[in-house]
Parts: C-alpha cells; sequence; structure tokens
C-alpha cells in the first residue's frame, strides 16, 4: 500500500492519524569518542503511521534505534513518547511507557520455549511482584493465566502458534524473526521498531512480512518504525522515510520524493561516471533490493 | 487484541480457592518433615541420620544459590559469606539469648517450646541479616559480567570472613554472659578462634521445613513472569531490558533472595556442628555449594536436589576414598565442563524430560 | 628514617612478588579472555617444588647453601611449573577454547581444586620453613648498613629477581617476534591465525611464561613465610591479591601488572603501616591488610574496570 498524496517533505496524511504524534525525536546527537554517530536527528511519527529509517551500511540506523529506546543516553536533543520524556531513561522503563523493539541481529531467549519468550514479556504489564508471586496470590494467578491466554493468542497471529514448545534457538530463522515481532508485541507497546525484519528472506517470506507488519497497526494500534534495506517493501508500505548516512538526515519525506533525492542516489551510489550508463530512473527499476554499492550484508561488524 | 489488564479480572479465582492452593504446599511440606523426623530419621540409624540432615542443607545452600547462578545466571563465588552471617547471627542470638533468657546454655524446651522458638527466630534473623548483604554484593553485580562478578563476590566472602575474625573473643561462663546486653554482646562472636557451644536445636523436622519451604518458593518464582524475568537477563540481558525487564532490581533481587536463604541454611548448619569457625566458611564452602549447582544443572530444581543428594552421599559410600573425594571432585568438574556443561538436568526439570513426558501420557491413556 | 626506608625495601619486595604473578593472570586474560583461577595453585607448587628439589640435592642443611645452589633450583622450578601451566592448558583449557567464558572458569575452578590436593597428597599437610633457618640462602647477611638499616640479602633478592624477570618479560613481549604474536593474539585470535600466527604455540608459551614466573613467586613467599600446605588459604589470597594488582593495572597489560602490583603492595604494606602506628592499641586494625585490597578490587572494578593503564571496550548492541 503507498502512501496516498505525494509531497517533496513532511508527512502525508496518511493512513495515519496526523493529529496524534506517538513518538517525537528532537535534535538527537550521539558521539563516540571523537566520531559523530549521530548528528541532529528529528522524526516525527504519528500515531497508527508506518514509518522507514534507510540508509546505507553503517550509516547510524540501529544506533539510532538504541538512542529512542534507551540503549544510549543521547548527547543533545530529546525523545517523547505520547508526550512523555524518555530520553536517558532505562531500556525497560521506557519498554513500560509503551515503545518495543526487535533486534537487527535477532536476540531472543534461545534455551526458553517459544511461548516463554512471549510470556516474559508480557510481564511488564503485570502488577505482582515477589511476595505475590511466592504466595500465588488471586492477583498473580489471574495475570499469570491473562498472560498464557494473550501469549497464545499473538502466537497464532504471528503464525508460529505450533512450535510454541520448542526451544527459541531451534527455530528456522524466519520463524525466529516473527517470534521477535510476538515477543515485542507482548509488552503491548504503542510505538513499535523494526530493525531489519526481512533480512536475509526470500521472496516469498518477505511478501508474507509485509502484509504481517501492515496488518499490525490495525490489529495493535501500534505506530511503527522500521528500518530495512529492502528498498522495494520500504517504498511500498512506508507513507514517509528518512534517509541518513554517516549519522546525518539527508532527506525526508515521501517514498516518491525519496527515490528521486539526488543525495540519496549519491549515498547508495555514489556520484555517476560520466562514461558509464546513466543510473537509470527510479521509476523504470523494478522493485527489488536496494541498488547498494556491493554491500554485505549488514550482519557484520559495523552497525547498519 | 485485548491487554493483559483487561483480561485479569476474569480470570480471577476466588479468595478460598487460591488460599487452599497456595497453603497446601506448605501443608505438605510440614508434613512431610515431619514424617522424616519422626518416622524415617529413627529407623535409618545415626550415620544415615546425619547424612539425611546434610543432604537438607544442601539442598538449602544449593538450591539458594541456584537462584543467583542458575535463574538470573550471575555467577556468584560468595555465598559461603551468607552463611556466615546467618550462621553467625543465628549462634549470637541463641547462645547469648539462651543465658540471658532461659540461664542456661544447651537447649531448652520441647517441641515448639520457648527454646526452639528462639532458635526459628534465629534462623530468620539470620536470613534476614544475610539478605542485607545479599544487596550489598548485589550492587556490584548490576555492572559486572562473568569472570569479574565471581571475583568481587569472593573478595566480599573474603572481607566477611576477616569481619568476623577481628571480633573479640566469646565469653562462655554463663555469669559472664549475665552482666551484659545483647547489643555489646554483638561484638563478641570468636573472632578468629570458634565460637563454640551453640545450642544444637538443629533437627531433620526443621530442615527439611525450610528446605522444602524453599523449594516451593524456587518452583513458584520459576514458573512465574518473575523468575521468566531472570532467565532472560541470564539469556539475553540487553533484550531482557529491552523488553521491560528491570535488570537491575531483578539482580538484586535475585541476590537477596538466594542470600537469605543462603544465612537459614547458615543457621541450621551452626546448630547442627556447635562450632562455628570463620577458616571453615570461605571460598572453600563457597566452591563446594557451586559444585551441586554446577553438576546438578544451574537452573534446574529437580538437578540441585539430585545434585545434593549425589554429592554428600557418594563420599560416605565411598569412606575409603575418603582422602581422593576432592580430586575426584576436581576432576568431574573439569570433565563436566568438557563434555556436558550443563551438567546433568541442564536448565530443565525432570518434568520437562522425555522420558517423563511418556510416562505421563502413558498414564493419561493416550498414545506416546 | 630507618624505619621508612625499611618500609619502603619491603614495598618493593612485596611488589615484585606479586608483579611476578600478576604477570601469569594478565597475559593468559589478554589471550583468552578468561581469569586463570588455577594460577595461585601453580604458584603454591613452585613454593613445595622448590623445597622438594632444594631437599633432594641435600641443599638445606643448616648452613645453607653456595649460591649457584640457589639458582639451579630457581631455573629448575621454574621448568617444572611451566610444564605444568602447558600441561593444564592442553588437557583443560584448550578443549574449551571456543566455549563460553563462564566455563573455562569453572573447569579452572576445577583445576585448581586437583592442584590444591593433589598437592595435598605429594607434600604432605604440615607446613614447612625454607626461609632463614634452613637456608637457601646461605650467610643472610647485611649487604650494607647504615644508620640503623640493614639491607639483608633477603629483601635484595627478591627485588633484584623480579625486575630482571619483568625488564626480560617486557622485552620478550615488545621486541621479539614470538611477543609480537602474543599481542597479536590478545588483540584479535581469528585475525592473527589468518595472518599466520601459531595460535596454539603463542598460548602454549603465554602459559608456560605465566606459570614460570609463578614459580618464582612462590619461593619468595615461601622464604618470606614459611611454606603452607598446597589447600591452604594463604595461597589463594595470595593469588587473589596479586590478581587485584593485575586488574587494578589494567588487566591484558605487562607495564599495568607491575604498576598494579606495586600499588597492591603500596596500600597493603606502607599504607598499612603507618595506619597501624597513627591507632595505636587497637589490634583489629593491624589486621585490616586483606580487606583494604578487596575494598580496592571492588572500587576499580565499579568505577574504573579497565584498570589505571588499560583501554575500555564496548558491547555492540
Amino acid at each position: 500500500m503507498t502512501a496516498a498524496g505525494t509531497s517533496d517533505a513532511g508527512q502525508t496524511a496518511g493512513t495515519s492519524d496526523a493529529g496524534q504524534i506517538a513518538l517525537d525525536a528532537q535534535r538527537l546527537s550521539l558521539a563516540f569518542g571523537g566520531l559523530k554517530a549521530v548528528s541532529d536527528f528529528s522524526l516525527a511519527l504519528p500515531a497508527g503511521g508506518l514509518y522507514g529509517l534507510i540508509g546505507p551500511n553503517g550509516a547510524g540506523k540501529t544506533t539510532v534505534f538504541n538512542l529512542l529506546t534507551g540503549v544510549y543516553r543521547p548527547d543533545t536533543g530529546h525523545v517523547e513518547l505520547g508526550g512523555e520524556r524518555i530520553d536517558g531513561k532505562k531500556p525497560s522503563h521506557i519498554a513500560r511507557a509503551g515503545m518495543a523493539r526487535t533486534f537487527q541481529n535477532i536476540r531472543l531467549f534461545g534455551e526458553l520455549s517459544v511461548i516463554d519468550n512471549i510470556r516474559t514479556a508480557a510481564g511488564v504489564r503485570t502488577r505482582s511482584g515477589l511476595f505475590r508471586t511466592l504466595l500465588r496470590t488471586p492477583l498473580h494467578l489471574a495475570e499469570e493465566r491473562a498472560i498464557t491466554e494473550r501469549s497464545l493468542e499473538l502466537l497464532e497471529v504471528l503464525k508460529i502458534a505450533h512450535r510454541r514448545e520448542e526451544q527459541a534457538k531451534s527455530l528456522p530463522y524466519g520463524d525466529q524473526r516473527r517470534l521477535e515481532i510476538a515477543r515485542a508485541l507482548a509488552t503491548e507497546p504503542r510505538v513499535l521498531l523494526l530493525d531489519e525484519p526481512v533480512a536475509g528472506m526470500n521472496t516469498q517470506e518477505k511478501r508474507e512480512m509485509r502484509g504481517l507488519i501492515q496488518s499490525l497497526r490495525g490489529q495493535f494500534g501500534v505506530a511503527i518504525l522500521l528500518i530495512e534495506h529492502d528498498m522495494g517493501l520500504v517504498m511500498e508500505i512506508c507513507e514517509h522515510i528518512t534517509v541518513i548516512d554517516h549519522g546525518v538526515t539527508i532527506a525526508r519525506g515521501a517514498p516518491k520524493a525519496i527515490q528521486d533525492d539526488p543525495a540519496v542516489i549519491e549515498a547508495y551510489l555514489g556520484v555517476p561516471d560520466d562514461a558509464a550508463d546513466p543510473v537509470p530512473a527510479p521509476d523504470a527499476a523494478p522493485r527489488t533490493e536496494a541498488p547498494e554499492a556491493a554491500g554485505p550484508s549488514s550482519d557484520g561488524p559495523g552497525e547498519a | 487484541m485485548k491487554s493483559l489488564q483487561e483480561r485479569v479480572a476474569a480470570l480471577r479465582p476466588s479468595l478460598p480457592a487460591a488460599l487452599g492452593r497456595s497453603a497446601l504446599p506448605f501443608l505438605i511440606a510440614i508434613g512431610l518433615a515431619y514424617l522424616i523426623d519422626a518416622a524415617i530419621g529413627p529407623a535409618i540409624g545415626a550415620t544415615w541420620r546425619k547424612i539425611l540432615l546434610d543432604v537438607g542443607i544442601a539442598i538449602l545452600l544449593a538450591g539458594s544459590l541456584n537462584i543467583v547462578n542458575g535463574y538470573a545466571g550471575q555467577f556468584s563465588l560468595g555465598h559461603a559469606g551468607f552463611m556466615l552471617v546467618g550462621g553467625y547471627t543465628a549462634a549470637w542470638l541463641t547462645f547469648y539469648g539462651g543465658i540471658h533468657w532461659f540461664g542456661v546454655k544447651g537447649t531448652y524446651g520441647g517441641f515448639l517450646g520457648a527454646g526452639q522458638l528462639l532458635f526459628l527466630g534465629s534462623c530468620v534473623l539470620g536470613g534476614l541479616v544475610a539478605a542485607g548483604f545479599g544487596a550489598l554484593v548485589g550492587l556490584p553485580s548490576l555492572r559486572l559480567r562473568g569472570d569479574y562478578l565471581a571475583i568481587v563476590t569472593l573478595g566480599f566472602g573474603e572481607i566477611l570472613n576477616r569481619l568476623v575474625q577481628i571480633t573479640d573473643r566469646q565469653p562462655k561462663r554463663v555469669e559472664d554472659v549475665q552482666g551484659r546486653s545483647l547489643f555489646e554482646l554483638a561484638n563478641n562472636l570468636g573472632g578468629a578462634e570458634s565460637f563454640s557451644q551453640i545450642p544444637g536445636y538443629t533437627t531433620l523436622f526443621f530442615v527439611y521445613v525450610f528446605a522444602f519451604v524453599l523449594l516451593v518458593f524456587a518452583y513458584r518464582l520459576k514458573y512465574s513472569s518473575r523468575g521468566r524475568g531472570l532467565l532472560a537477563v541470564r539469556e539475553n540481558e540487553i533484550a531482557a531490558e529491552a523488553m521491560g525487564v528491570d535488570t537491575t532490581r531483578a539482580k538484586v533481587v535475585a541476590f537477596v533472595f538466594s542470600a537469605f536463604w543462603g544465612g537459614v541454611g547458615g543457621a541450621l548448619y551452626a546448630h547442627q556442628i556447635s562450632t562455628l569457625s570463620p577458616g571453615e566458611l570461605s571460598f572453600q564452602k563457597s566452591i563446594d555449594i557451586v559444585l551441586i549447582v554446577v553438576i546438578g544443572g544451574m537452573g534446574s530444581i529437580t538437578g540441585v536436589v539430585l545434585g545434593a543428594a549425589i554429592l554428600v552421599i557418594l563420599p560416605e559410600l565411598a569412606r575409603e576414598f575418603a582422602d581422593y573425594r576432592m580430586i575426584v571432585y576436581a576432576l568431574a568438574l573439569v570433565v563436566v565442563m568438557i563434555l556436558r556443561p550443563q551438567g546433568i538436568m541442564g536448565v530443565r526439570e525432570l518434568w520437562d524430560t522425555s522420558p517423563w513426558r511418556r510416562l505421563v501420557q502413558r498414564l493419561r491413556g493416550g498414545q506416546p | 628514617m630507618s624505619e621508612l626506608l625499611q618500609t619502603t625495601i619491603n614495598t618493593l619486595a612485596v611488589g615484585g612478588l606479586y608483579a611476578l604473578i600478576a604477570l601469569g593472570y594478565t597475559l593468559v586474560y589478554g589471550i583468552l579472555r578468561f581469569i586463570n583461577f588455577a594460577h595461585s595453585d601453580v604458584v603454591a607448587w613452585g613454593g613445595w617444588l622448590a623445597f622438594t628439589v632444594a631437599g633432594a640435592a641435600g641443599w638445606l642443611a643448616e648452613d645453607g647453601a653456595p649460591v649457584f645452589a640457589v639458582v639451579l633450583v630457581v631455573i629448575a622450578t621454574m621448568g617444572l611449573c611451566a610444564a605444568i601451566g602447558v600441561t593444564i592448558e592442553r588437557l583443560a583449557y584448550r578443549p574449551l577454547r571456543s566455549a563460553p567464558r563462564l566455563n573455562v572458569l569453572i573447569t579452572a575452578i576445577g583445576v585448581s581444586l586437583f592442584l590444591q590436593n593433589v598437592g595435598l597428597k605429594l607434600f604432605g599437610n604440615r607446613p614447612r620453613s625454607i626461609s632463614a633457618g634452613t637456608a637457601l640462602i646461605r650467610n643472610n647477611e647485611p649487604i650494607a648498613a647504615f644508620a640503623d638499616v640493614r639491607i639483608l640479602r633477603f629483601d635484595v633478592l627478591p627485588i633484584v629477581l623480579s625486575v630482571a624477570l619483568l625488564i626480560g618479560l617486557q622485552w620478550l613481549v615488545y621486541r621479539t617476534r614470538m611477543g609480537r604474536g602474543m599481542r597479536a593474539v590478545a588483540f584479535d585470535e581469528r585475525v592473527a591465525s589468518l595472518m599466520g600466527v601459531n595460535v596454539n604455540r603463542v598460548v602454549t608459551l603465554t602459559f608456560g611464561l605465566g606459570s614460570a614466573l609463578a614459580a618464582v613467586g612462590g619461593i619468595l613467599f615461601a622464604l618470606r613465610v614459611d611454606l603452607q600446605q598446597t589447600a591452604e588459604a594463604a595461597w589463594v589470597v595470595l593469588g587473589l591479591k596479586a590478581f587485584v594488582a593485575a586488574v587494578v593495572g589494567g588487566i591484558g597489560n605487562v607495564r599495568g601488572a607491575a604498576a598494579g602490583a606495586l600499588l597492591i603492595a603500596f596500600v597493603e604494606v606502607f599504607v598499612h603501616t603507618y595506619i597501624v602506628k597513627a591507632f595505636p592499641g587497637r589490634l583489629w586494625i593491624a589486621q585490616l591488610q586483606d580487606i583494604y585490597v578487596f575494598g580496592i578490587l571492588i572500587l576499580v572494578l565499579l568505577f574504573r574496570p579497565s584498570g589505571l593503564l588499560g583501554k575500555s571496550s564496548v558491547e555492540k548492541v
């Protein structure tokens, strides 16, 4: 589903609730020693929106996610989730506030079963502490039952219910990615950050994932920010895209505008030689993999 | 999809039902402990009684360490320190308190009489003081991983050991004790010599009541959100934090809870052997306890029980080889780590294994 | 003034002792990223093997032994301990080269227990004395004496030995091909092997070196205090303090180990002596040395885990 209405920059009406901003990041910066990883990053994700974050390898995309979720503390700028300031807070606090994520290099609880992975995340919405747990009070019992019930439903939606007792680490790759999403959804987030959800998948799996991601908004009322390298996917489903390179935002706007933006093309392909074939117009190119310059998959030592 | 709290109201069991379910295991525990003390104990002779007692205390110590090392995956080598704290605290209360309030140095009163109640109180007090130290030890754990945490916890254990060694000597005559208040006597823990003549209150009953209660708690913890949070910290701390598990809190709580029961174990130990000396409760003891957890399976309750039983009973069976016991243990540790690092059970329980499941299925009449 | 000098000499001697042992920890950690728990037991074996060798050669008689005998004993012990270290690595640690670090730590504990208890069987469980009485060093006479100070041969030996070995190690690590290999493996094992470094040989060498130095540490320690039985806590505490020295200086760093050792010795000897003097009559203050050292460990790990001379590393999310 492409974004309705094309303006060069700024947000579109699309199907998102443009009135409510679910996640508001303003002028985030982070430097590691002398290296500026992220410079002046801003983003306003509306409730129910589906936004994309793209850029070449090492551009700093996952670092942005880490800044948003509290893994790193920004040097400057701040982040608001549904109006509440969350920058500088611990990741667990931010998860409780309603923002969940998946990881670029899958981080499941390998030895635990599939359903226990989900149940663990669901625990963030419980109120019983250690004493209630040890004494098995009615509240605790009710919460545990509710957790199991909801976890099973999540497994059904993500189509991995048949594997619920298996160890997470023994799952096939595609199912592991689904499990990561299910686990993030178990925390009942208002904002979901997906870090390369279709990396390493074949065309069929990607198609399924695409449908799944789009349906998440309606089913769970969640706003989504997506990091991906698959340009076809990003252009198709995102309402708005931010492009960063070396930590700097180089373009922002509707997919069509991004495709035509020379700065974006240059970042991905470099400046074209005069002699060689001219860069094909994005319209003419089939909707396939991103035209990156021979980059290896981003599971390498660098950051996305 | 409905949120969690929306469902909770509908799924709430009634209070009487929940109360019954909650209390039942404890009643069974007390019953079993009484059975062991009254029926099994007298039937097996003095040697085996002692072994049974030792197994019970080992279960208590290893089971509590399992919470930190097994569930939370934090490698603590300082558990003997909690034993030390709990043991000395309890001994202080029963020895000096006994003289103050009962006027005698040995045990006093009958079953659940004043003396035994004082003893129970001392166990709980020992646990609480140990729990306090557990918080102290847990705090550095927040920023340390693996090897370093092990060394720091070892260091803590040694510090506690040293601290006991600089206390004053223990006045043993009734007159000497009665003239001074309990608080004054808090510094008279025997120093580098031993603290002796601790009343021998420890019986099979008390040991197994505490041990079973701990096992029930360990079970309930493991199959709950809190417990899964700990296991998540062990599996992948960064992901756990991202999924809303307050890893700081989880780790400190694990240490505190574990330390409490370690202290109780120490208190029971003190009142069994009657003489506490700091040299005995040093890192060697910590390593003995770690051995049980590692071989039984880090994170497994049944594993810990098995490990405790094996590592206490085996040396008794092979008395002639007592000299070589430690050498065998040492080799066993190395071999286990190379060939089967998850120990006997790994993180699974007996009821998770396939043979058990097949048995249960067959008993239920289903097809395998 | 003379006391100041005496205390300083003590500090240097203890510092040298710690440095030799700390190097074993830091070299192994630098290369394999784990704490060799069994190192302190190799130290203990060093002391005992020296005693055994000297005894077998009849050099423990009342009138002491000639200097060359001492040298021979030290070299022989270094060789034996190096062999022990290399064997341990080969049998217990190499199979776990790619296992989680925690597993290796547990294995190291097992090896430690093994060495302790076999040592107990081999060497007996009574402490022995190889200090001035049944002297390994003949004629513990002052090398120099002025004012009220007597610099005994006894005091000088550990310092000279430590400094010499440290300089030798420094040369090895920073000026030889083998040393370059060690540093490469410490930096990145996989890349080093791709560059043609024989990782196994480097690891073997590291363990051999560390254990040889440990042997000297054990001998020096046994000269200061009596030779305690191998399962005695004193050895583990010694190892622990040396480990603290390695961490404080920056684990994985040769110079760091020496710096850390000096600092720990300074606190334990120098600072402690003057604190005791400042609070006369309070016996318990005199027993706080160990607590200082452990306290330093905890503080360093909490606030500056990379140590004084080390560099920090960040985990990638």
